[in-house]
């Protein structure tokens, strides 16, 4: 009985970091209706950013990656104004071609100046810190800190969305692209800042992606996938249900886990398809959509 | 000078043109009623001057100062306003947070505040966190209005707001109009309905086809020739 609990909690932890894999991709998607298949490659060359950081500069990764965050912000700003800006409009594969290359040209830079090693995050007596709950069950630090992390990155995003002006015109400019524009509202730009925004919450997400395993430079795509599936569990265009598309897919594969070990990414999957079969539209999707 | 002023105007679609050199003025303070009928390029006229579709920069004059070229986020900046055909809400916002992305790029000082808004629609008041789609088709109409006013707009172009509304509730839009011109806005009208067009424009274009066979103060103007000018025959 105690495995089965363990494995819930460490389910709705693990959900932690896949919503906050997935909270990035949700935000592109919901504003600018980019599918972004270089979104698990941006997470690991983030990953690799805070390494370097921390590693040059003799720095904890919580601190190397409050410097990346502003950095990333203006990364992800100019990608978006430079690059994406250009492929969207009506043909949706030009967005997808430019992304996966994207994909593509990370991976192999990275192979090219890390080499296919393996890194990790290193930050000390918290790796391996714990809290026992009693009952021979204990949470990790690090995987807690992931999850409110999560929640945090939901709440702030939601904040946003919902009551700043330029949230506002974030969701003006999901509804109608055309009319947004009639109202001030600059596309280009408003693209731009909420690509900042996303890189932000990647960088978040490379933290602790960094912390709690190995990673190398081909790993991105594996991440995009869950990330793909946490979003659209929760339903597309809601950040709480990318929250809990995560923790669906955590839990899934913690228990598919504790089944056989074998089973835990096959279980997630499984997951993602009864889901889908059974809403479509995902657990919590939004009303017009 | 006249405020707006669009010189041999054109637009296309692709390869279709949709409007053929097109003349128009609005002074000051005046109301213009476009009328004609389906077709004719009167959503293609309104578009063309609020930046969504863009043109020659010397085809649309604003005080003078070319803008044909500019796009729709700049045009509202300068004074400019569109209450779009279908009034086109967004959806996932509230009423309030519809009036108030109104007002998001705006430059112009003036007088359009979301309680002038309020106190010109009170309706809009009560139902100030409703979602839109859940508004009778009047009210989302007040709303669209109300949305172009909060940018403060000297020109508001209007395109068909009593479309699909029933009588009553289109005199209570109409109600609304001599309070937007007293705040010091000109309006140009898109109107199906020639009876409401002709009540309250200073003067009248009618389009047909691309063009604007018909120009003139509504007293001046006989049954016969709009009836000419709109149907070609």
């Amino acid at each position: 009985m105690t495995g089965w609990i363990d494995a819930l909690i460490q389910g709705v932890l693990l959900g932690g970091l896949y919503a906050l894999f997935a909270a990035g991709l949700s935000l592109m998607f919901g504003v600018m209706r980019l599918v972004n298949l270089a979104h698990g490659d941006l997470i690991v060359l983030a990953a690799f950013a805070i390494l370097v950081v921390a590693g040059k500069l003799g720095l904890d990764p919580f601190v190397a990656v409050l410097l990346a965050l502003p950095v990333l912000f203006v990364i992800g700003f100019a990608l978006q104004y430079v690059l994406l800006n250009r492929t969207l409009g009506r043909d949706l594969l030009a967005p997808l071609l430019v992304t996966f290359g994207l994909s593509i040209i990370i991976q192999n830079g990275l192979l090219q100046l890390f080499s296919a090693d393996s890194q990790r995050l290193r930050s000390g007596a918290i790796e391996t810190a714990s809290i026992p709950l009693g009952g021979g069950i204990a949470v990790g630090v690090v995987p807690l800190l992931t999850l409110l992390s999560a929640i945090a990155v939901i709440v702030l995003l939601n904040f946003i969305f919902y009551r700043t002006p330029i949230g506002r015109a974030f969701r003006a400019t999901s509804d109608d692209l055309e009319v947004a524009q009639l109202m001030g509202v600059d596309i280009r730009r408003i693209f731009a800042v909420a690509m900042g925004i996303a890189f932000v919450v990647i960088a978040i997400a490379a933290l602790y992606l960094g912390l709690r395993a190995n990673f190398d430079p081909t790993i991105g795509p594996a991440r995009l996938l869950y990330a793909f599936e946490a979003v659209i569990i929760g339903g597309l265009g809601s950040f709480w249900g990318t929250l809990a598309g995560g923790i669906v897919l955590g839990l899934a594969q913690t228990i598919g886990a504790r089944i056989d070990p074998e089973w835990q990414i096959l279980a997630g999957h499984l997951a993602f398809l009864v889901v889908l079969v059974i809403r479509p539209r995902g657990l919590f999707p939004r009303a017009q959509d | 000078m006249s405020l707006l002023e669009t010189r041999k105007l054109t637009a296309f679609y692709g390869d279709f043109q949709a409007l053929y050199g097109i003349d128009t003025t609005l002074e000051a303070g005046e109301t213009v009623a476009i009328i004609g009928a389906n077709g004719a390029g009167k959503s293609t006229f309104l578009k063309a001057i609020a930046g969504l579709i863009r043109g020659e920069a010397g085809s649309v004059l604003l005080d003078g100062m070319p803008i044909g070229a500019r796009a729709a986020a700049d045009i509202v900046k300068l004074g400019v306003a569109l209450v779009p055909e279908g009034r086109r809400l967004f959806s996932s916002l509230t009423v309030e947070e519809n009036l108030l992305i109104g007002g998001y790029g705006r430059k112009m000082p003036g007088p359009w505040t979301l309680d002038r808004v309020y106190a010109l629609f009170p309706i809009l008041k009560e139902r100030r966190h409703s979602a839109t789609p859940t508004l009778s088709g009047g009210q989302q109409q007040m709303v669209a209005i109300g949305r172009a006013l909060m940018s403060n707009p000297r020109v508001l172009l209007c395109d068909e707001i009593s479309l699909g509304l029933a009588p009553i509730v289109i005199a209570d839009i109409y109600a609304g109009l001599p309070q937007i011109k007293a705040e010091g806005a000109s309006v140009v009208l898109v109107e199906q309905d020639i009876g409401q067009a002709m009540k309250v424009a200073d003067r009248v274009y009618c389009f047909q086809e691309g063009r604007l066979p018909l120009t003139g103060r509504p007293r001046d103007l006989t049954r016969e020739q709009i009836h000419r000018a709109y149907f070609g025959t």
